[in-house]
């Protein structure tokens, strides 16, 4: 059993496994970090960016300002940004039998690997997962497709030119496996591959191995995955949360027993409590509208922000703020808003019995209804004609680099009453600022990730107590920030077995023992004898039948009858078709009543001089 | 020999008061548990005293499962937990579960505060009731406890409707409740996987019936009520407030849009917007269209279907009113159709099935004259207040009847479908006719499927017993396994079966299948080796290495498969048999070949000897 690691990535994963004679991924997470090389994508045309120097050595030698262009004092491709994909070159993806998704946030690399690589495999998610996912790719594909640029910069990549720039640029890796973003015709034929799947459902592949999703607890419909046979049990988990926020609460119990688990995706932010997060949200953004600011808010357009809405739901009117208008800008806005009321099955108790009266689950329903919250696909249309000052904006992508939070950078970056407030930990608030710098607007950053702690994920482990654990390599150290908080990584006995991008590791299982099936006639044929106090045996011999790695034992069928056959050729003539093999004889033998035995035999065999019998024991 | 048992409590060749008991592997199982619409006395419940005579139901029954919420399904649920006394879990589906506590509360109104009856369950049994339900997602593979399992199909008959597989070990039984096999415009087909139960337990509804198409009948439908509108007529058209009604006002609600109609369209009581609701909330349990259309239009947000007001029915020119309940047995569409039974011009449409004894069911007969007996018809006073007048009066039905099965049964067509796709070993019919039933019994019984399927219609209170056979699953080596597939080929050879040889090892309720070596050596057991030596004379004028030479090309000849040595060392090696050749100097030409073998291949040895007493070919 193996396990191969497509990507180094700790909370975007993508791994397979190979386990008995099927091969797993396990989810395909896009890593989009890459894109903040890149420059912004303007939605309406900015002249600031529009005009920024071209990047040339100061020795005049290398000449890129095509493709580099100088902004804030660093240095930005001037392309469509582009993202780090799972390793392709470890193995064939085309042997791969399925895909395992956790969450949508673990399937946005789905169309690199399903299309134009000879995958014909099948996909397994939960419904949320599906849509919401289906929802997350489609906005991508808008934000790029909205802003088209004519070049794509390559030429800064080659080994020898890309030495020579300046950081962070010259330490980016693996550049040469960026790609910009698929079209919706590959999302949408990734998407075909999917097969929907509901929490605690055993799915077969190929009669060898039970894969089973359990709810997550982290977003809507995330799950972990259960991999096992009749022996053997991997253990996959993947973005995790214990926080009560609107999904159902993590399964625990079914993850016990595990021969390995596959720890992945704990939080980003290990010192930062989310409750905490969620106050000095509220109170930085009420601050800043009682001050006739604007708060704008990167984020996706599922997740947290359901939570950020239902929070601000009941902080505004206690904190007499409750004629802000909210502003939720996405081209899948209203789908994100109106989906996430109605997968009742995948939410917490609270919000599943407000389905029962019959109730929309969150209260974004009512914020919407009461004019609270309106939502546009973009900054173009309505939005700009109805939208009013001060208020709170919700807008993609929070690595500023494309979608309409762009514009509001542009607009709002300028004066000092503004608030921006990052709420999504998968990027660098500093590195995000960058090409808008210098900015006079105000940043805070209260990241909020409701995943799994490392004093949680031990407390975890210690119940379900794994035999072994597999990690990405940063979760057996402490944060390179913090080098003395050893209490921010794993400590298990025996240490975790650590993953980096590209790594092979073989997984300690040894498989003894196989499920076959006894047909009843065969079990109701044998005779068991009993060896020692509670330990029978049973001589079986049959024959064995092999289909859909499902294993069955038949009995040996009765040789046909010899047909009567004209030369009445005596049976004994013809040599035993099948041997038959006896059992292998054990056992004590009483000597005195054998020897008595065999000599009354032997008064019958002295009739029969030819033959004698003779008996040994060893 | 394990058996699986099924006992109807109701349902046995009769439509109403589902409920079936089913006892599986030594769990038992309570299947629906509904009313009966034709009784008004104790026949309107199952007989629970076949379960036990006095004393709560808990320690005799594993769980409940109630398929949907149609009342002749889990009308006598509360009556069942509370007033006869049951703590264990009830299975439902969340939309059932939803849903369900609103009808009983309606059918408890009409029973108790209409018709005033007394020992009834009240509205907090139904709140307790509700307590003990579990919720359970489509797919999702419920422990039940350790042993039994259950898991939900899509049924596809009303919103949440599920068909049921219950699975102790190797043995299953699948329970379809109510289903439908062509999907409508607002449900999708039933839908279940080769799952091969023992017994599948089906409803037969319709068991004679084959329906033209749906296209057809829909036209039909529109066709009728457009001309009695056209004339001026009212429609009255019975439905319960969920399901079928939902499907009628979608088609007319495009047939009034497309042909620009004004008559009214109203839908009685309070239900409709709520039952809306409902089907907004769990629109992923509508069908697929439905579901990819519901963000840019809801199909349940209706325009040209209004609430039903009283006063409504005495207005004036033509309308169309959805009224429940579905059966006219009694509420508000009993009411209107007393009003409007006496003009020819209106129309009563009956798109479902009714139940025999119902007001329904008469007219359906062609009925013209009704006596209108009991308490319920005339009411004077308060809600609070209610005076029942004993009246007795005499209806004459002069308006026109049509009937329309809109009713999303399964027909015969679509009952064998579901056969053919789940391929079980026997059936069982409930929920329908017995003349029907037996039709549909011989049907199926002739019917060629994968497998001859015996079939059965118990009665109420008559049990069928089925033998079922599973199989016995073992612990086999993997080192066993592995050698016997590579010497055999994973499909025996039907000429030449191959037989393998193990010892089956049980101990501590473990069964473990290895090979015989190593079960001696993990019994720390003694192999004995038992030989049988035996000589042979016979005359034959050579050398003795000579009369080797030809009895080595004689068994060559003899024994085409079995591997025969002739080792230099003046011996000839058939499997484990050795033979060799001596003779005296007295007489050289009197061989005596010494066959020695071991108990493991006795039968060759003794037919070798047999066939070396005959002497060797000249």
């Amino acid at each position: 059993m193996k396990l191969y690691c497509l990507s180094g990535h700790p909370t975007l994963p993508c791994n397979v496994l190979k386990f008995k004679s099927t091969t797993i991924m396990l989810d395909c997470g896009l890593d989009t970090t890459a894109a903040l090389y890149f420059l912004p994508l303007p939605l309406v045309h900015s002249p600031r960016l529009s005009k920024l120097p071209g990047w040339v050595s100061k020795d005049g030698a290398v000449n890129l300002e095509k493709e580099l262009k100088e902004c804030s004092g660093r240095v930005f491709v001037d392309s469509q940004p582009e993202f780090c994909l799972p390793e392709k070159e470890l193995l064939d993806l085309s042997t791969i039998d399925v895909i395992l998704i956790s969450n949508y946030h673990c399937m946005m690399a789905l169309p690199y690997i399903t299309e134009h690589t000879g995958f014909t495999g099948t996909v397994y998610a939960t419904e949320p997962t599906l849509q919401i996912g289906r929802l997350l790719m489609e906005e991508l594909v808008t934000f790029m497709e909205r802003v088209p640029k004519a070049q794509a910069a390559t030429c800064w990549k080659n080994k020898e030119i890309q030495r020579l720039l300046p950081g962070p640029l010259k330490d980016a890796v693996d550049v040469w496996s960026w790609r910009k973003c698929y079209s919706v015709q590959e999302v949408n034929s990734a998407l075909s591959k999917v097969q929907l799947v509901g929490y605690s459902q055993k799915v077969e592949l190929f009669g060898a191995v039970q894969v089973t999703p359990l709810s997550s607890g982290y977003s809507l419909g995330s799950s972990n995955w259960i991999i096992q046979s009749h022996y053997e049990k991997v253990s996959y988990v993947s973005g995790s949360s214990l926080l009560t926020t609107h999904p159902q609460p993590m399964e625990q119990s079914s993850l016990k027993n595990s021969d390995v688990l596959i720890l992945t995706g704990l939080t980003q932010i290990p010192t930062a409590n989310p409750d905490g997060m969620l106050g000095e949200f509220c109170s930085n953004l009420a601050m800043t509208i009682r001050a006739g600011g604007n708060v704008l808010v990167p984020c996706y357009s599922s997740g947290v922000i359901y939570d950020l809405l239902e929070c601000l739901y009941q902080f505004m009117d206690s904190a007499n703020l409750g004629s802000t208008p909210f502003y939720f800008i996405s081209p899948v806005a209203n789908s994100s808003l109106e989906f996430s009321q109605i997968f009742a099955e995948w939410l917490c108790q609270n919000k599943q019995s407000k389905v029962y009266l019959p109730e929309p689950p969150f209260p974004h329903a009512e914020l919407i209804q009461t004019n609270k919250l309106k939502h546009y696909p973009s900054i173009h249309g309505d939005f700009s004609s109805e939208f009013r000052q001060p208020c709170v904006v919700f807008t993609g992508h929070p690595s500023l680099r494309f979608g309409d939070v762009v514009h509001f950078m542009e607009l709002w970056g300028k004066s000092s009453l503004n608030t921006i407030i990052f709420t999504e930990p998968d990027f660098s608030y500093l590195d995000a600022l960058a090409p808008y710098q210098p900015l006079a607007m105000k940043c805070v950053y209260c990241p909020i990730d409701t995943r799994l702690n490392f004093h949680q994920v031990s407390k975890l482990l210690k119940d379900i107590q794994p035999l072994h654990v597999v990690c990405p390599e940063p979760y057996t150290q402490p944060p390179p920030a913090q080098p003395h908080r050893s209490d921010l990584m794993l400590e298990l006995q025996p240490p975790p077995m650590a993953y980096r991008r590209c790594s092979v590791l073989g997984l300690p299982f040894r498989r003894r023992y196989e499920r076959i099936h006894l047909l009843p006639e065969l079990a109701r044929s044998l005779v068991p004898s009993e060896i020692k106090a509670g330990v029978s045996v049973a001589t079986v011999s049959a024959v064995l039948q092999s289909k859909d790695n499902k294993h069955v034992l038949q009995p040996v069928p009765k040789p046909a009858p010899v047909p009567p056959s004209k030369k009445r050729k005596r049976v004994t003539e013809e040599p035993p078709e099948v041997l038959n093999p006896k059992p292998l004889l054990s056992g004590a033998v009483p000597l005195e009543p054998f020897l008595a035995m065999l000599h009354k035999v032997q008064h019958t065999l002295s009739l029969r001089p030819n033959q004698s019998a003779q008996s040994a024991c060893r | 020999m394990p058996d699986i048992k099924v006992t109807p409590l109701g349902a046995g060749q009769d439509v109403g008061r589902s409920c079936i008991l089913v006892s599986i592997g030594g769990k038992n199982i309570m299947l629906d548990c509904g009313m009966h619409m034709g009784y008004n006395d104790d026949r309107r419940f199952p007989d629970f005293s076949y379960v036990t005579q006095n004393g709560r139901l808990t320690e005799f029954l594993d769980c409940v499962i109630i398929s949907h919420f149609h009342l002749d399904h889990c009308g006598a649920l509360p009556y069942m937990s509370e007033m006869v006394g049951y703590d264990g879990p009830i299975y439902m589906t969340h939309p059932t579960k939803a849903i369900c506590p609103i009808l009983l509360e309606d059918f408890r109104k009409i029973t108790v505060d209409k018709k005033g009856e007394t020992n009834f369950f009240t509205s907090q049994m139904i709140k307790d009731c509700m307590k003990k339900v579990v919720p359970l997602n489509l797919h999702q593979t419920v422990q039940v406890d350790e042993e039994l399992e259950i898991k939900a199909y899509y049924a596809g008959h009303v919103l949440g409707a599920a068909m049921f597989q219950i699975k102790v070990g190797s043995e299953s039984v699948v329970y379809t409740g109510d289903y439908n096999m062509t999907p409508d415009r607002h449900l999708g087909a039933a839908w279940i996987d080769k799952c091969r139960p023992d017994i599948l337990i089906s409803e037969s509804t319709y068991a004679t019936t084959i329906r033209d198409s749906k296209r057809c009948r829909e036209r039909d439908f529109l066709k009728k009520v457009h001309e009695t509108v056209e004339r001026g007529g009212k429609v009255l058209i019975p439905v319960f407030a969920l399901g079928r009604a939902q499907e009628l006002c979608i088609l007319l609600e495009t047939f009034w849009e497309r042909m620009n109609l004004k008559a009214p369209i109203y839908f009685s009581t309070g239900l409709t917007e709520k039952a809306n609701h409902y089907y907004k909330l769990f629109i992923t349990w509508t069908n697929q269209k439905i579901r990819k259309t519901f963000v840019q239009r809801n199909m349940f947000e209706f325009k040209h279907i209004k609430a039903f007001d009283r006063s409504y029915a005495d207005n004036p020119g033509p309308m169309v009113v959805f009224a429940t309940p579905g059966m006219l047995h009694a509420g508000q569409s009993l009411q209107i159709f007393k009003k409007w039974a006496g003009n020819e011009k209106n129309m009563l449409i009956m798109p479902g099935y009714c139940v025999q004894g119902t007001v329904g069911h008469k007219i359906l007969n062609g009925q013209k004259k009704l006596e209108m007996e009991g308490r319920a018809t005339v009411i004077t006073g308060t809600a609070n207040n209610v005076i029942p007048h004993l009246a007795s009066t005499l209806l004459d039905v002069k308006l026109q009847v049509e009937y329309m099965s809109f009713s999303a049964h399964a027909d015969a067509k679509g009952i064998m479908q579901l056969i053919r796709m789940a391929e079980p070993r026997n059936m069982l019919l409930v929920h329908g006719e017995a003349k029907k039933m037996e039709f549909l019994k011989d049907k199926i019984e002739q019917e060629v499927f994968v497998r001859c399927i015996s079939c059965y219609m118990p009665a109420n209170g008559e049990t069928t017993t089925v033998v079922t056979n599973p199989s016995v699953p073992v612990d086999i080596s993997l080192n066993l396994l592995k050698r016997e597939m590579a010497l055999g080929g994973p499909l025996p050879d039907a000429k030449r079966p191959r037989t393998m040889h193990g010892t089956l090892i049980m101990k501590d309720n473990s069964l473990r299948l290895v090979s015989p070596e190593q079960a001696l050596k993990e019994l720390g057991l003694s192999e004995h080796q038992l030989r049988f030596t035996c000589r042979v004379q016979l005359h034959d004028p050579h050398s003795d290495t000579d009369t080797l030479g030809r009895i080595y090309t004689h068994l060559k000849s003899v024994l085409k498969s079995y591997s025969i040595q002739h080792v230099p060392d003046g011996t000839v090696i058939v499997e484990s048999i050795v033979i060799k050749v001596t003779s005296s100097a007295e007489e050289p030409n009197l061989k005596v070949i010494l066959l020695s073998w071991s108990y493991q291949d006795e039968e060759l040895g003794s037919f070798l000897s047999t066939l070396l007493k005959k002497g060797l070919p000249s």
